[in-house]
């Protein structure tokens, strides 16, 4: 397969590599137009695959290693960006990123889980965006730095969780996620979440507490992944696909849920296929999303945050 | 021919004792045999080794409450199976189990009562049920009790005692996390006490949100508490973990914790808390929550 084609995609790759075998010969009018045709042939067959995705080809788009990163929302869209590190308490997390920016003339912060992209040492430095307490606390210690100075959250989430490990634990990593839950529902400014990727479970909501929350077209949301549920509840990790279908993870699903207010839509083949093309489709539902809760004095935006997540649930609940 | 056929009795729903049937009972802390009348007159601690036998959550709530009364609030609130979820087993066969199994609709409690002579709101996991997970239900009760813990300005106690999140609701049950951390925050800002008890098992999103936020986070001795389970840390790191590891007193040396208290210690305790803390909150006027509570007459 090429790379950076996905299982599903099989009929896809076997064009590109038809297209590779083509491009070898010496250029005639019937080759090019032949490479031609067979492009035309994987855009459309593209098109008709990720308009019909099935759960668990969402959780592998999600996943994606191509897949857009928080910082190449922030080169395409945001300028005058200034990372800023370290929780001032034990360390810097690499997998979560703060920085400040200014987005359409406006400073704002911004912060996002990381995964390293497709580099494999960026991987390992940046943990596969599995975040530790310092990564929650550098979050949070940057969320406060904006509600000092009156200026926007902007938060990026793409992680498959928290980091399971044995310093996670010993630096209280369910302290660091709850402590962000509270102080981020409390946070006077504006804080609009971005959904773009992985939202893994606890690991995600923990920087993911916001006046609007947008989610990207194949982004995936859970409170467990797939692998994980099918080994709990089935036995078996390799029930992932029905463990898929039965969580409802997908952006529709969370829409239809009232768990979130807005999908992203993403280019053809998904962002990860266009990067700049699924930026510039962000670009109006965020700026829009700050300019509408910027209007709100902090007393009615504090109260409709509050009630946003007081109604989630509702929904499937009966009796008093 | 059915005369040697036993008459069966129909079973009755009753609340779920964690406790095995029988007379004895073997400590897992100790393996001594203990007569279990003699445990319940220790709380269901062992009066050897001091293990904590698991207790359900109406037990819980008469060991602590005055006289072992409360007044129960939100009990029909239900969840529909709003993901109608299906596994080896639909979710709606497996709450219909739990709910004949423990009495209740879901697997929290919440009452109001008085502890040691102070109005208060407490809420008790049951572990019984769908292993104490916090789904929907759960997550609008304790939602709904910290907003009446608010309104009354009475101390609000949360006991818990559950494995997280409820796989079988999906997201809606992660946003629980969040939803009740957000009533915890008006709490917090409106100077009104929450002290969070862990007990056996607390772990995933229950002690990733409100079981952390606690003014005192208050432990049962060696109660597992962590984020991640050990299994999923072991698969991580690729060995076994230490023998003690995620215990009350692993977090309470990390600085998790405020303190470790025997159950048979726990209600003095928490009163002596509530003293400091003026509980009395009721007393003190509201939007100020610097002033000092007026003397007593
Ligand atoms: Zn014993």
């Amino acid at each position: 397969m090429p790379p950076d084609t996905l299982d599903f995609e099989a009929p896809i790759a076997v064009l590109l590599r038809e297209i590779e075998d083509l491009s070898k010969l010496p250029s005639t009018p019937e080759r090019d137009r032949a490479i031609e045709d067979l492009r035309t042939r994987v855009e459309s067959i593209r098109i008709d695959l990720y308009a019909h995705l099935r759960p668990w080809q969402r959780v592998l788009v999600a996943r994606h290693p191509a897949r857009p990163t928080v910082l190449d929302y922030v080169s395409h869209l945001f300028a005058d960006f200034i990372e800023i590190a370290g929780d001032r308490r034990f360390a810097d997390d690499r997998a979560i990123i703060a920085g400040l920016a200014t987005y359409k003339g406006e400073p704002v912060l911004v912060v996002g889980h990381h995964k390293g992209g497709g580099d494999t040492a960026q991987k390992i430095q940046r943990n596969f965006g599995y975040a530790r307490p310092e990564g929650y606390r550098k979050a949070l210690r940057a969320m406060k730095l904006a509600e000092k100075f009156g200026r926007s959250v902007v938060v990026f989430v793409d992680t498959p969780a928290a980091y399971p490990g044995v310093e996670s634990e010993e630096r209280g990593i369910a302290e660091a996620i709850a402590y962000n839950l509270r102080e981020m529902a409390a946070l006077t400014v504006p804080i609009v979440v971005v959904v773009h990727g992985e939202g893994g479970s606890g690991g995600a909501l923990g920087i993911a507490v916001g006046d609007r929350i947008l989610m990207h077209e194949h982004a995936v949301y859970s409170v467990i992944p797939p692998e994980g549920c099918a080994a709990i509840l089935w036995r078996n990790a390799e029930r992932k696909v029905e463990a898929a279908e039965a969580l409802k993870l997908t952006a529709p699903d969370l829409l239809r849920l009232g768990l979130i207010d807005e999908i992203v839509p993403e280019p053809p083949g998904g962002a990860h296929a266009d990067g700049a093309a699924a930026a510039a489709l962000l670009d109006e539902p965020l700026e829009r999303a700050l300019r509408d809760i910027g209007a709100l004095d902090p007393d009615t935006r504090a109260e409709r945050r509050y009630q946003k997540f007081r109604q989630m649930g509702s929904v499937g609940i009966t009796g008093e | 021919m059915a005369w040697f056929k036993k008459t069966r009795q129909p079973i009755k729903a009753d609340r779920a004792s964690r406790m095995p049937e029988g007379l004895w009972v073997k400590c897992p802390g100790c393996s001594r045999v203990l007569y279990k009348k003699d445990l319940g007159g220790t709380l269901n601690v062992c009066p050897r080794c001091a293990h904590h036998f698991r207790i359900p959550a109406t037990e819980r709530l008469g060991t602590l409450l005055d006289h072992g009364r409360w007044t129960e609030h939100f009990a029909g609130l239900a969840s529909t199976d709003p993901l109608q979820f299906v596994d080896t087993k639909p979710y709606r066969d497996r709450l219909a189990a739990a709910r004949q199994a423990t009495g209740l609709e879901d697997a929290v409690i919440i009452a109001t009562g008085r502890l040691d002579g102070t109005d208060v709101v407490m809420a008790a996991m049951e572990y019984g049920f769908i292993g104490g997970s916090m789904g929907i239900v759960v997550g609008e009760k304790l939602t709904r009790a910290a907003e009446l813990a608010l309104e009354q300005r009475h101390p609000f106690i949360v006991v818990s005692c559950s494995g997280g999140a409820r796989m079988m609701e999906g997201a809606l049950s992660l946003m629980q996390m969040a939803k009740v951390s957000a009533a915890l925050a008006r709490l917090d800002r409106a100077g009104v006490p929450f002290i969070s008890i862990l007990t056996d098992p607390t772990t995933g999103g229950v002690t990733a949100s409100f079981a952390m936020l606690g003014d005192l986070n208050i432990a049962e001795p060696r109660a597992l508490i962590g984020f991640a389970g050990p299994r999923v840390i072991e698969q991580t790191i690729r060995q076994k973990l230490p023998e003690g590891f995620q215990r009350s007193e692993f977090l309470l040396e990390r600085g998790m914790l405020d303190l470790i208290v025997d159950r048979r210690e726990m209600k003095s305790t928490l009163a002596l808390a509530l003293r400091f803390m003026g509980a009395g909150a009721a007393r003190r006027p509201a939007g100020n929550p610097a002033a000092p509570p007026p003397l007593p007459h």
